[in-house]
């Protein structure tokens, strides 16, 4: 429980934080404090000197991260300069499209390298690792939009390009993870008990190592992410990082930030999510009296 | 050093030593009004792009940009690893605190998001070789978190081992502890994280300009060079303009090959 709470926290903290350079990002924004009232003929003085007195109240950046933070709270990130429209329903909007493709290109990335690591490190087969290598090494080679405009030739959907920008981070990890779990006393002990490899594999190595394994979906999020702006933009995918990219190409900070909240509100979730599971098996591995 | 790794290395000081003798002055910008889009030659071996540049010579002015700046802002946010994290490592308590959570936010959001996002906020009017050392701090400055956290727990374990308490039991303390019994002890980390990062800033300034947020035209940049891809016709036609994403291949499987095996997994 004591875990939970200090996670909930760690991710609160962090979220807030992230809220709070946003709010300072567009509190510092050129043409922030500027209404297009102020150069409305029409208008008199006095509504003018109203319209200027209402960013007043703001100048100073924490007043102006607290109403930040309230109207954030009721679900209103403000008006996007380029769209003309609520940040909220821009994102609610294109949200459903990224959420598609990064789910399925976590999940293909995900598994791919995982098996491809549990292959190579139970059978130990040369030629598997030299192809498992130098394809995560080719990938980790490439920038995501160049995979973005390979995919694109190729007519494959951006879940596609998502999955090939996570696999080499996950075979990495996950090869790193399984070598030390092989290198460890117990596995030997088990090898010199007679215990069959696949035994071996199963109780030895992935069962003590799965809470490793299952937090490199944490990791899986974060790649996606940073993916998935240049895929969605390369691919025209109506999806969240397109809209990160246009607004950053309209400077419409308001929209970037929605954004960036909402992204590291997601990807705070899964690392906590991650963590969280790491340190349940953690404290019921030693409850079992496993070191 | 394994046989694989030390051709890296030598692929890497090639390139390093072509890009950086290559080209010069302005023949990477000017333009051949008479040569426009022309195929290889023997005066332009990768021909000239749409407005009549020598390709060759932009793809060594990219090549060089790349290759100075990447490990210079990796070296900034080595810097900054070993002075963030370090202190907080050494020091604890408050500090350790709030230097995890910020780190912990830094790793929340996606690297590529920011810098658009930083980007997003620089002035329209800025210079070309502004815009260059910018996107390049900026990676530098943005990217210290995930080192950061390293250099901190490797800090705190420094700092509660036995040569440091014998060094606090002689009367050593404050910055020239930190100075002459820590830091020592992390420069392998640091160095391991240097390489890292820098096949990761070649990447990410390749992201940055296939998206047109990197580096200003006339200069050019390796991601800037990418561009001319997204026109599929022209591939087809001219497979030359593949000759930037070869050199970036080249480029970054060299550095990651000279980052050996053991010191990316440990970090």
């Amino acid at each position: 429980m004591q875990v939970l709470l200090q996670q909930v926290r760690r991710a609160l903290l962090t979220i807030l934080l992230g809220g709070f350079l946003g709010a300072t990002l567009l509190r510092f924004s050129p043409g922030w404090g500027l209404d297009e009232r102020e150069l409305d003929p029409h208008l008199s003085s006095e509504s003018r000197q109203a319209a200027r007195a209402e960013y007043e109240s703001e100048r100073n950046v924490l007043i102006y991260y607290a109403h930040y933070l309230k109207a954030a709270l009721s679900l209103d990130l403000g008006i996007s300069r380029s769209f003309n429209r609520p940040v909220t329903g821009l994102l609610r909007e294109r949200l459903p499209e990224t959420t598609r493709s990064l789910a399925f290109g976590v999940t293909v990335g995900l598994l791919a390298g995982l098996v491809l690591a549990i292959a190579n490190a139970y059978a130990g087969w040369r030629l598997l690792d030299l192809a498992a290598s130098a394809l995560a090494g080719l990938s980790l080679s490439i920038p995501a939009g160049l995979i973005a405009l390979g995919c694109f030739w190729l007519r494959a959907p951006v879940s596609w390009a998502i999955a090939l920008a996570v696999f080499p981070h996950i075979y990495r990890y996950a090869g790193n993870i399984l070598g030390k779990a092989y290198g460890t006393g117990h596995v030997f002990a088990a090898r010199a008990g007679g215990q069959s490899e696949p035994r071996i594999l199963a109780a030895h190595v992935l069962w003590p190592a799965t809470p490793e394994l299952f937090a490199l979906a944490a990791v899986a999020v974060s790649v996606a992410f940073g993916a998935a702006v240049p895929i969605e933009v390369i691919c025209d995918a109506p999806g969240i990082g397109q809209m990160a990219w246009k607004a950053a190409l309209a400077r419409d900070l308001p929209l970037l930030t929605g954004v960036t909240l909402l992204i590291t509100v997601m990807t705070v979730t899964a690392t906590s999510v991650a963590d969280l599971a790491l340190s349940f098996a953690r404290t019921s591995e030693r409850r079992r009296g496993r070191p | 050093m394994t046989k694989l790794q030390k051709a890296a290395a030598g692929v890497f000081l090639l390139l390093a030593l072509l890009s950086l003798l290559g080209a010069r002055g302005d023949s990477a910008s000017a333009q051949n009004r008479e040569a426009i889009a022309v195929s290889p030659s023997a005066k332009f071996p990768l021909g000239t792009d749409d407005l009549g540049r020598d390709r060759l010579a932009r793809l060594i002015e990219g090549t060089r940009v790349s290759i100075l700046l990447a490990p210079a802002a990796a070296l900034l946010s080595t810097l900054l690893a070993a002075a963030i994290g370090g202190i907080a490592g050494y020091r604890g308590g408050r500090i350790d605190r709030i230097v995890v959570t910020v780190a912990d936010l830094f790793l929340s959001l996606p690297w590529l998001l920011l810098l658009l996002a930083v980007r997003a906020l620089l002035p329209l009017n800025t210079s070309p070789m502004a815009s260059v050392l910018l996107t390049f701090l900026l990676l530098g400055c943005l990217g210290w978190a995930n080192p950061g956290r390293l250099v901190r727990a490797a800090a705190r374990t420094a700092a509660n081992s036995d040569y440091v308490l014998h060094a606090r039991a002689c009367g050593v303390s404050g910055w020239r502890l930190f100075w002459r019994m820590l830091v020592p002890n992390l420069f392998p980390i640091l160095l391991a994280q240097f390489w890292i990062a820098v096949p990761v800033y070649v990447l990410s300034e390749a992201n940055l300009g296939l998206l047109g947020l990197g580096v200003s035209e006339p200069l050019a940049s390796l991601g800037s060079l990418l561009r001319e891809l997204a026109n599929y016709d022209a591939l087809s036609q001219n497979p030359v303009v593949f000759a930037p994403v070869a050199v970036l291949v080249i480029l970054a499987g060299c550095l990651h090959l000279l980052v050996s095996r053991e010191k990316a997994l440990s970090c």
